[in-house]
């Protein structure tokens, strides 16, 4: 469990996170979602003690992570697949870790195993690609058994097999009664694996709800239609509709009535239809939508199109 | 894929609490595990002795001549000449040992492990400063030892039984250690590489030409108590009319290691990484 109570980080007269409330439950894997610049590195270090709160409080099973006796069994975080030094070996890497809190080389041996590491655990790990780096970081994040784990964009880097494997890990991690909090920019990814969401956008939240309620709550529910004559159609649903607009291809895209209504009203007045499709946000749409206002760096919308 | 949950048998899942000891041990594997680490000390070694028995191969072709020379004459801080290159080696290493968790990003690893974070600070004092006696106290005795013997061509060898003989080769190790720790504190205060290393070089070099340009009377007085001249002391016999005693001297360069490594511990303890 972590709960995140007002917390505020402040650097210069940047607010990277600003007034933060939510808790990360047991037994679901969490998404943390946020454009880039949102501050969910910045809010993944100051849950494990790394920055300090600027204001507000964070607590992990109850208590500053900084408290804990025992922090590799309550925290294991990937925050950042670099985070290990060229000149050493993956085994030895993770030796040091352990060491620092008396677990032996046998769960050393055992992480490696089960990240997939076996065959280069004694090359040095600046010969690693960004994959190999992040498993290294993930069996990093396993190796204290922890209560939560914490992981900064586990999936970059990843192929399709690891990404698959990151997706039964965090699955299974959850399962087990585990805290999974992962941050991702990845928005299929997220929606295949997370249950619940917490969405943030320059540095303040915006959503803290289930996958299910964030994608219904988004306003791009809409219906796709295609009919012999799109202009007698149109003008027909406009006065019923939110909105009317035709698609590139030609049909038309109506938000504000359902695929019921639309087929009624075409019936009615002898329209044939083509195609009449209900279409849901998906995650990626909904989370644009909800943070649309909160990207900090937007490319210029005048960008040329693609044909 | 599964995950094994089972923790290790050699840790039961309630005594996986951090403690200075087992972080000493971390640190310990840390240094022994960087090849690069592991060649620099063994350079500085083969710096001691090849610098030492080199330097007195020099003397005993130019023996010294007039009274002042003889008197002067020191023929154990001959041997041991090659400290002055092996304290660069070992101080860079120092800085390095931190510094370079710092570039990598490994420091966000060690401090999430360690969030006490001082730990992790004495954990790499304690172990280097070990590995560096291990390995300098052999290599001093042993530049020591070939130095006499090369001089001994020329009847200009000591032994070590003459008075602050062993003091001074035993010295020459703790001074090397010190600056180890010295290096060591200024990586953890700077952070970065660069300027941990040109602090380091300043401190020993720098204040003994500033010191120059100030009247005799003024830099008599200083001399002694500069990190450099202050340290060395200790691995003289013959001493230097403007250096402090050999133990005071080395206390004092104790002391301005103790300080740099103190303010590293609080900024290390007060600052994001």
């Amino acid at each position: 469990m972590i709960e995140a109570r007002g917390l505020t980080k402040r650097y210069g007269a940047k607010l990277a996170v600003d007034d933060l409330s939510f808790t990360v439950r047991p037994g679901v894997v969490t998404g943390f979602l946020g454009p880039n610049g949102a501050g969910k590195s910045t809010t993944m270090r100051m849950i494990l003690g790394l920055d300090a709160p600027t204001r507000g409080s964070v607590t992990v099973n109850g208590k500053p992570y900084r408290q804990h006796p025992a922090p590799l069994r309550e925290v294991g975080a990937l925050l950042d697949a670099r985070s290990v030094h060229p000149g050493r070996s993956a085994h030895h890497h993770l030796l040091a870790i352990a060491q620092t809190c008396g677990i032996g080389r046998s769960r050393v041996d055992e992480v490696i195993d089960a990240v997939g590491l076996r065959e280069v655990a004694r090359r040095r790990a600046g010969g690693f690609s960004l994959g190999m780096g992040q498993r290294l970081g993930i069996a990093v994040a396993l190796l204290g058994d922890p209560h939560t784990v914490i992981l900064d964009e586990p999936v970059n880097g990843l192929d399709t097999e690891g990404i698959r494997w990151m997706r039964s890990l965090l699955r299974d991690l959850a399962a087990e009664g585990r805290t999974v909090f992962v941050s991702s920019h990845l928005m299929s990814e997220m929606a295949l694996t997370a249950e619940h969401l917490i969405v943030i956008g320059r540095g303040r939240l915006i959503a803290d709800t289930g996958m299910r309620e964030f994608i219904a709550g988004a306003a791009r529910d809409d219906v796709r239609v295609r009919s012999t004559d799109q202009d007698a159609l149109a003008a027909l649903l406009r006065p019923r509709a939110a909105e009317v607009s035709p698609d590139r291809d030609g049909a038309l895209t109506v938000s504000g009535l359902t695929t019921d209504q639309v087929g009624r009203a075409a019936a009615a007045a002898g329209i044939t239809l083509l195609e009449l499709t209900a279409r849901q946000a998906s995650l990626e749409e909904a989370f644009i939508d909800m943070t649309s206002d909160a990207v900090e760096f937007r490319a210029p919308t005048t960008a040329p199109a693609k044909g | 894929m599964t995950v094994p949950t089972a923790p290790a048998p050699t840790a039961s899942r309630d005594d996986q609490r951090v403690t200075q000891a087992r972080v000493i041990r971390s640190e310990w594997t840390k240094l022994r595990t960087l090849p690069s680490s592991a060649w620099s000390l063994v350079v500085a070694a083969v710096l001691i002795v090849g610098i030492g028995a080199l330097y007195a191969g020099v003397r005993v072709t130019r023996p010294p001549q007039d009274p002042a020379a003889i008197a002067s004459f020191d023929p154990t801080a001959i041997s041991l000449s090659g400290i002055s290159l092996a304290q660069l080696a070992i101080g860079v290493l120092g800085a390095l040992l931190i510094t370079g968790e710092y570039a990598t990003g490994t420091i966000r690893t060690s401090f999430a492990a360690v969030p006490a974070r001082l730990p992790v600070l004495w954990g790499k004092a304690i172990g280097y400063a070990l590995a560096v006696l291990a390995l300098c106290v052999p290599a001093s005795f042993a530049a020591f030892l070939v130095g006499q013997s090369i001089l001994s061509s020329g009847d200009l060898d000591t032994t070590l039984g003459q008075p602050g003989v062993a003091r001074a080769v035993l010295g020459a190790a703790l001074y090397l250690a010190a600056v180890g720790l010295l290096g060591l504190g200024l990586g953890a205060l700077l952070r970065g590489t660069a300027a941990a290393v040109g602090a380091l070089f300043g401190l020993l070099f720098a204040p003994q030409i500033l010191v120059g340009f100030l009247p005799s009377t003024w830099s008599d007085q200083l001399y002694g108590y500069l990190p450099a001249p202050a340290g060395i002391a200790v691995t003289n016999v013959r001493q230097d009319p403007v250096a402090l005693a050999p133990w005071t001297g080395f206390g004092v360069f104790c002391l301005y290691t103790a300080i740099l490594l103190a303010l590293a511990a609080w900024r290390m303890r007060h600052r994001d990484t």
